[in-house]
Order: C-alpha cells, then structure tokens, then sequence
C-alpha cells in the first residue's frame, strides 16, 4: 500500500527518495532538537553573485542562494538538501542537490533530497522550463553549498580553537590536519548553524579538478531504486482520506460554452455521487479551466462511466469552423506575401533579384499534443479559506498565484506540493488541471483528484503552435549564397494570454528565426501575422521545432542544388568563426542570457558540426538504400549538430539505424543525464517528423489517444543512438540540455531520406509520403 | 461479491463487476504502483501480470481477474530485487519513470516466457509499452541484462 496522507506524515522515517512536503515544521521535526542549519531565519540575498551572468536574476523572484533555505544538517549526519525545480525526467531533482553536496563537501550516499512546495519568496523562481535550471543553478547551487561548508569549518575551528585555515572540510567531516582531530557534519550541525552566513565574495569555491561529483556521470537519480519498485510518487499517487475523483467533459471547441446538460443516466451509473459544472473561462484566459461538467465518483473508472452517459449541449463559439487543412492554406499564402520585418541586413529583394538562381522552399508543420505518460492530473484539498493541491506541475509558483486568484484567496494559504511529474514537456508549465481540481474541491467541500483521461489531454492540450515556414535562398553564378529570406507565419503563444496577439513574441522570434547563424550579405526575417483558433503553448524547443526544420532542410536543398555535400555546405553557410551581431533586430531575444556570456558563437557552432562528423563517421559508405543526414542548431544557448542513418524500405518503411548527436552544452553537472535527455530527444523527434499531427474539423481536434496520435514505440526507434559531449574549458558558463536535442532531429532524418531516395519531404509529419 | 488474489492478497469487490482492474488496484486498494497512460491498451503503463501473463489493467475487468493470480509492481519481488528491477536500476533506464512499473512487468513477463530474447525478439515483446522520454535504447538493453544475469 502506499496511502499518502496528510502532510505532515510525508516526511517519514527514513526515505531517502520519497516526496516530502518540507515544512519548518516538518524539519525540526525530523532534526529532533533545535539545530541544523534551516533554523536560521531570514531569507539572505535575492540576486545571484556570479562569476558569469546569466538571466536568473530577472526571472520572477531571481534566485535565493541562502545556505538555510536549502540544507538541513541532522545530528546524524543526514544532510537533506531541497530540491526546488520540478522532475520530470531530466535528472534535475538529483542534479541540482548534487552541486550543493559537492561543494559542501557532503557525502552523497548520506544526502537526503526534499522536494520544496511552491514558494518562490522562499527559493527564488522554480519554473521548471526553458532548459534553464542547471544553466541558471549551477552557480548559485556551489554558493550554497559553499557557504554550507564555510559555516561548518568555521564551527569547527571556533570548537578547537584555532584559525579556520588550518581547518577543511572533507567527505562529510571537519578536519584538523595538524591535531589528526575530525567532526562529522552532524556534531557540528548545532554549531554552524548560529555562524554568520559568509558573504558571497568571500567564498571560495572548490577547483573543479577536484570534484568527486560533477562532471562524471556517476550518480544514479535519486528516485530510481522507487520507480523501479512503484513507490515513486506522481501527480496521481497522491490519495487523501475522503478524497473523490472527478474527470470532467469540457468543451470540444476552444472557447466553447456548456449551453446545458442532462445528467440523469449518468447519476444512475452505481458509484457515481454528483454531477455539476464547472466554471470556465472565456478564451484567452491564460491557464485558466476551460469549464464543462464534472462527474463525481468513488472511483475514477467509474467517474468515467458517468461521464459516458451524460448529455451535454456545447456552444461551439467562434472557432467552430476551425480546419486545419484550411488553415494551412492560410499560412501558405501568408508567407508569401510580405510581412512584419524582423531582422534586416543588406538589401534582400535586390539581392534576390540580381540572383544566378533562387532556390524556394516551403516547410509545414503541424500542431503537436505533448501527450507526456501521465495525463495531467492534480488533487486538490480546499476547506476553511485555504487550499491545498499535490500536483505534478512545471511551475508550482506560478500555480500557488493562480490557485489563489481563482480561489480569491491570499497566496500564503495556498500550498502547492510538488510531485514527480510523468513526463512534462511544457503541458504542465500550464496549471489549468490543478485549477479544476481547487475548483472542485471548493464545491464538494472534500478533497478531489481530477484525473484527465489520454483523449482529455489530446483533445485540450496546449498544443505546439502549426506553422508554414518559407525561405528563399538566393544564389549567385558560383553557388554562394547571397540572399535569405525566412518568413515564419505561426499562430504566437501569446494568442494564449491575449486576445487579438498575431504576431510572434520576441520570445518566439529569437528561437531560429533573427538568431539564424549564417554569414550571408543579404538576410530578412519576415513574421506575417496569423491568428489563433485553439490554444497554443510552449512544447519542449517550441519554435525552434519548424524553424530548425526549415533551415536545415533549404542547406540539404542547397547542397543538392549546388551538387555539393550537406556538410560542406553547412559549414560554408556558417562561415568563419565569430560571434553574429543582431544589430538589426530591435528586441533581440537570447533565451533571456545577456549576449556576453551566452553570444553566438559560429566556432562553437562549426565545432559539434565537425565532433559529430569525426564521431558520427559522417562520409562513411552506407548500402544501397541508405542515406545520411546532417543538421545543426543552436537553442537554449546549446550547439547541437545530429547525423542520421536512415533506409527506406518496402511501402516505405523507415528504418533508423544510427543516431549521433554532438552537444556542447557549456559546463556540465551529469553526462550520463545529458546522454539520456539527448536519446529521448531523437525519439520525440523522431516521433514528431513521422507521426506528429493534430489536426482540426469543425474546431474539434481530430485525434484522442495513441491509436491516431501515435509516438515512436521500441520496435521503431535508432537502432543505435550515440551522444557525444564535446568538452569545454572550466569556465564556460553552462547552458540548456532538456530541449536542444530535439530540433535538429527532423531535419537531419529528411536529409537523410533524401539522400536514401531522393524525396524531398517540406511537410511533417512524414506520414505515408514516402509510401509510394 | 469478486474474489480477487493480488500480490498473494485476497481482496472482495462489491462493486461493478465491469470496473477496469487498473482502478481497482489504484482507487479502492492503493496499489498505485500501476499507472493510467490511455485506457485502451495502447500504451501499456498499467502493465500487470495474471497468472504470469502480461495484461493491460486499463481494459481488464475486475470480474476478469477472479480466481487468477494478480501480480503488480509492488509485488514482483519481495525486496524489488527482480532480476529486471535490478538490471533497470544497472542499466539507469528511466527518466520521468512513469511508465517504467509497465515496462518492467512487461519484460517480467517476457523473460518467464522466453528466458534468452534475442534483441528483435525484446523489440517485438516490449513494443505495446509506450515511453514518451524515449528511454528504448536502455530498456532494450536492460531486458538483455536482466536475460544474462545481472
């Protein structure tokens, strides 16, 4: 059994890699007797000192680097380090609290992770997104647990009496060399916790030749021995006594409304204890519920029976004509008429005018559902004017803001507990199921489990925006280069936040569009506008997805036009080593990072082009039927460059024998965790380029579970999937590896294809195309 | 009334006879090791093994399991020392994790079948069981450890 109650039994005896809701309650009673280092109280610093900047500081609430926030030392020993970002399989939950162990020289196998609620006055900003955690962390992470390690030397040396220099932390004790005498962390924790926290300046952080920790890929993640046995705790797991379970029949059309519903045979169904609506809200309304009708239960599989029966009557609403084979029409004409300039060099249309040839290349994408193995899902407890929810979210401030504006309640009696998420992908950066469950909750005056059902999730995602990508190539007598024009016409994320939004936010624009990399005289980004019909949100490398498809692809175009190889090719449009100036665009987007410490860099570029080469064997001889592919692209400030083996068989079978995938993803905290993240981006690529479409009739999404959404299963993945992690020096500031697998996946695979078949595919995902 | 044995655990069920399995296990006895992932045997997250046969829990009816012996992840190895779970935890399989207690019970139930699965035969067994991480090319090799000894 693993009945989770109430929260304060969360911290049980012992369990080094349950979720533990971490209270000051909770701590002290773990610790025992009034020591360790989270009894101190105030919160110390709200910006990151940091050898390099990054943009942590501007996230909402920056960054915490308090030593008290983070550690708790029991007398035993036992060192519990929070855990503040959300796991969802990147490894973070284990990474992060590593950093601290190793700077403070704890013993990892005596580390204890707890997993922080919502509360980003407390830690600083915990949106789990963006490949931004480690990128932003890894510094502040070594303050505090260099501070941590300074306070334990200086209680020691003051307990010897003698200078702290003579004194070291090593491997979870306090040693004096010159007297042979040690403390454990644990009979000192009491003491260090009543030393000042150092100031920033005057720590001195451990030489990185001398981590035990970082850098190797040694660790295991922390909840691995609990997934493998079923305790690991999800969204789902979460049980409450007296709790019911809801789903909920929601509008098929985005902005649609329940007219009325009829609930009577859905009351006969046995179990079933109450039908009622749920609020919704008029559309954009950023995360909030969409509304419908929930069915109430003792059970979920019986919430689902009722739900079965009800008859509900829908008011379509404005995007009841919505069709995506419609739309795309749409965007194609929007992209060749001109639109909104966003970068400028040169002169473009001369350029394309005075060209030997113009190559034109036209590149759809469709809508993507993130579908992650866990639908969303959220359990909600709200009595007495304050809330309490479990749920598996991206971002549990964010949820705490929205959970108390929906409840017209203070933020402060709103507790967010964050569970292991099943998968996320940018769906559970979006709290509306948490907000359904506080709603319920509220109602029913009991706790309340929503669970959304696979076709929920397929069916009201925020799905990855649909976009037709148009770029023009202009090429003088010699096969160079002159001339690029790229127009992006996609509906924007921001249509999700406000009504009438049609053109891209600069957060879009700087995801491969105004970054574009290449040294060419004549360059012009174009965004034309297009309009929203259903709700579009961030999905794991969002618009780097169509763009790097589009860019990459014209090279492979390029280099067969040209009689040239992709390669070659790809490092001619690069160009010389330097860094690209984006003088011409007005609000130039770089995931955030200030270009000093992030720039493009066209060598870094040029160098997981030529790793993956060397590695990857690009130029081997492949049999008959095979192809090779290249691609690469920078996003979340990472350089990734991937090789692909494909054949085409009989009914064009694809088959996918080799992977290689170079990434210089800046300093590192876990290679092992690198490699996985970067396996799992060939397959979601992989997945997306084959199977990813949702499409729209009548406004209604036409697909609901794997059967017509289907992803890559084992018998269709790489063959061989190869990661290889380009090393750099000591101080490059470390950047995104959650996401920047993914985007230069498709386009290498069609540029393999090509190669293998001379098919050109421009529209994913690939379908039956290569059927006949 | 239904009898059920799960885990070596007899469990009644008054309820509706047509109840999926899946909530059963999770809803009314708290084995939530078992996970919901499409409720149509298309992703094979509520992977569990009956009689020593891998089922999908999502679409097998708790009148279904009567008189057969029900095993889920919280029961395969009284340690969670199976040779899978230990190859699982060698190999570093999972990601997000969600849909690994399938995964295993899958290749659980494969190696009682066929104790030495050649590479494309892992390929076919486990190819009912989605992972949205993309964890493939380790759970292939972790089944081929757990097959040789770990």
């Amino acid at each position: 059994m693993n009945i989770v109650t109430r929260p304060d039994d969360l911290s049980g005896p012992g369990r080094r890699t349950r979720i533990e809701k971490i209270t000051r309650r909770s701590v002290l009673k773990g610790l025992g007797i009034a020591g360790g280092l989270v009894l101190a109280a105030p919160v110390m610093s709200r910006q990151a000192f940091a050898a390099y900047q990054t943009g942590a500081g501007k996230m909402p609430h920056g960054t915490v680097i308090d030593p008290r926030v983070f550690v708790a030392i029991a007398p035993n020993g036992t060192v519990t380090i929070v855990a503040h970002r959300s796991e969802m399989g990147t490894g973070v939950r284990t990474s992060l609290p590593l950093i601290v162990a190793e700077e403070m020289e704890a013993d990892w196998s005596r580390v204890k992770v707890a997993q922080a609620h919502g509360d980003e006055v407390k830690y600083g900003n915990q949106d789990t997104d963006g490949s931004r955690s480690t990128r932003h962390y890894l510094m502040p992470m070594r303050q505090i647990g260099a501070s941590a390690r300074t306070m334990l030397e200086n209680a020691a040396a003051k307990r010897w009496g003698v200078p702290v220099t003579e004194v070291k932390a090593v491997n979870h004790e306090v040693v004096h060399a010159a007297s042979g005498r040690r403390l454990g962390f644990g009979e000192l924790a009491a003491e260090a916790a009543k030393e000042p926290v150092p100031g920033v300046e005057s720590l001195a952080l451990k030489n990185p030749k001398d981590f035990r920790y970082l850098g190797k890929g040694e660790v295991g993640i922390v909840d691995l021995r609990d997934i493998t046995v079923g305790t690991a705790h999800y969204g789902s797991d979460t049980r409450l006594p007296g709790m019911k379970y809801a789903v909920i029949a929601r509008p098929p059309v985005t902005g649609g409304k329940l007219v009325s519903f009829d609930a009577s045979d859905a009351m006969k169904v046995s179990g079933v204890e109450k039908v009622m609506e749920v609020q919704g809200w008029p559309w954009p309304s950023k995360f909030q519920p969409l509304g419908g009708v929930a069915v109430i239960a003792r059970n979920t599989g019986t919430a689902i029976k009722g739900r079965d029966a009800l008859k509900i009557v829908w008011d379509d609403g404005a995007n009841g004509k919505y069709d995506s084979a419609a739309y795309r029409t749409e965007l194609e004409e929007a992209a060749r008429k001109p639109g909104l300039i966003v970068r400028k060099e040169g002169d473009v249309d001369a350029a394309l005018k005075g060209a030997d040839r113009v190559i034109v290349g036209e590149y759809y994408l469709p809508h993507l559902a993130h579908v992650s193995m866990e639908p969303p899902v959220a359990v909600a407890d709200v009595r007495d004017g304050k809330a309490e929810i479990w749920a598996p979210v991206q971002s549990p401030g964010g949820t705490r803001e929205d959970v108390a504006k929906t409840l017209g309640i203070p933020e402060d009696s709103v507790t967010v507990n964050v569970t292991l998420l099943g998968g996320g992908f940018g769906r559970k950066s979006k709290c509306d199921f948490a907000l359904e469950a506080a709603l319920l909750s509220k109602a029913v005056g009991a706790p309340v489990k929503v669970q959304w059902t696979r076709e929920d999730d397929v069916r009201h995602d925020f799905l990855h925006t649909v976009s037709v990508e148009r770029i023009e190539a202009g090429l003088d007598k010699n096969g160079k280069v002159i001339a690029w024009r790229h127009r992006s016409a996609a509906p924007t994320i921001a249509s999700t936040f406000a009504a009438h939004a049609v053109h891209a936010a600069p957060f879009e624009l700087g995801m491969g569009l105004i970054d574009m990399p290449f040294e060419i005289a004549n360059i012009q980004c174009e965004n034309p506008e297009a309009v929203a019909h259903t709700r579009i949100g961030w999905f794991r490398s969002v618009s780097n997805i169509p763009r790097a498809f589009a860019v990459q692809s014209m090279v492979g175009e390029i280099a067969h036009a040209t009689n040239r190889d992709q390669k070659e090719t790809l490092l001619e449009l690069i160009g010389k080593p330097r860094l690209v100036k984006l003088d011409s665009v007005k609000d130039p987007w770089n995931y955030g990072e200030p270009f000093d410490s992030y720039p493009i860099d066209t060598g870094r570029l040029r160098r997981v082009v030529e790793v993956v080469a060397d590695k990857g064997g690009w130029g081997r001889s492949v049999p008959k039927g095979h192809g090779l592919g290249i691609a690469v692209h920078r996003s979340f400030v990472s350089y990734i460059a991937t090789i692909v083996e494909v054949s085409v068989g009989d009914k064009g079978k694809l088959t996918v024998h080799q992977v290689d995938t170079a990434i210089d993803c800046g300093t590192f905290v876990n290679p092992e965790r690198i490699q996985s993240q970067i396996e799992g981006a060939a397959i979601m690529g992989l997945s997306l380029a084959k199977y990813g479409e949702i499409s729209f009739k009548d406004g209604k999404v036409q697909q609901g579970n794997f059967d017509d959404f289907p992803v890559i299963r084992i018998d269709e993945a790489p063959l061989v999937t190869n990661v290889h992690i380009v090393p750099v020096d000591a101080d490059t500031p470390p950047s995104g590896v959650g996401e920047p697998g993914v985007p230069p996946f498709a386009p290498a695979l069609i540029n393999a294809i090509f190669a293998a078949t001379g098919k050109r595919i421009r529209a994913l995902p690939i379908g039956k195309q290569l059927e006949t | 009334m239904i009898r059920l044995k799960i885990n070596g655990q007899e469990q009644n069920w008054d309820g509706d006879p047509d109840l999926p399995l899946l909530w059963f296990l999770r809803d009314e006895i708290g084995l939530t090791g078992t996970k919901f992932g499409c409720g149509q045997a298309l992703c094979g997250s509520c992977t569990v093994m009956m009689d020593k046969e891998a089922v999908r829990s999502c679409i097998t009816s708790v009148s279904d399991a009567a008189g057969r012996e029900v095993t889920t992840i919280e029961g395969l190895h009284p340690t969670g020392d199976h040779a899978v779970q230990k190859a699982w935890r060698q190999v570093n399989v999972p990601q997000c994790g969600f849909c690994q207690a399938g995964q295993i019970m899958q290749a659980a139930a494969l190696l009682i079948e066929n104790p030495k699965p050649s590479h494309d035969q892992i390929r076919e067994a486990m190819s009912g069981n989605i992972c949205r991480c993309g964890c493939y090319q380790r759970i292939e090799n972790a089944v081929h450890l757990a097959s040789t000894g770990v």
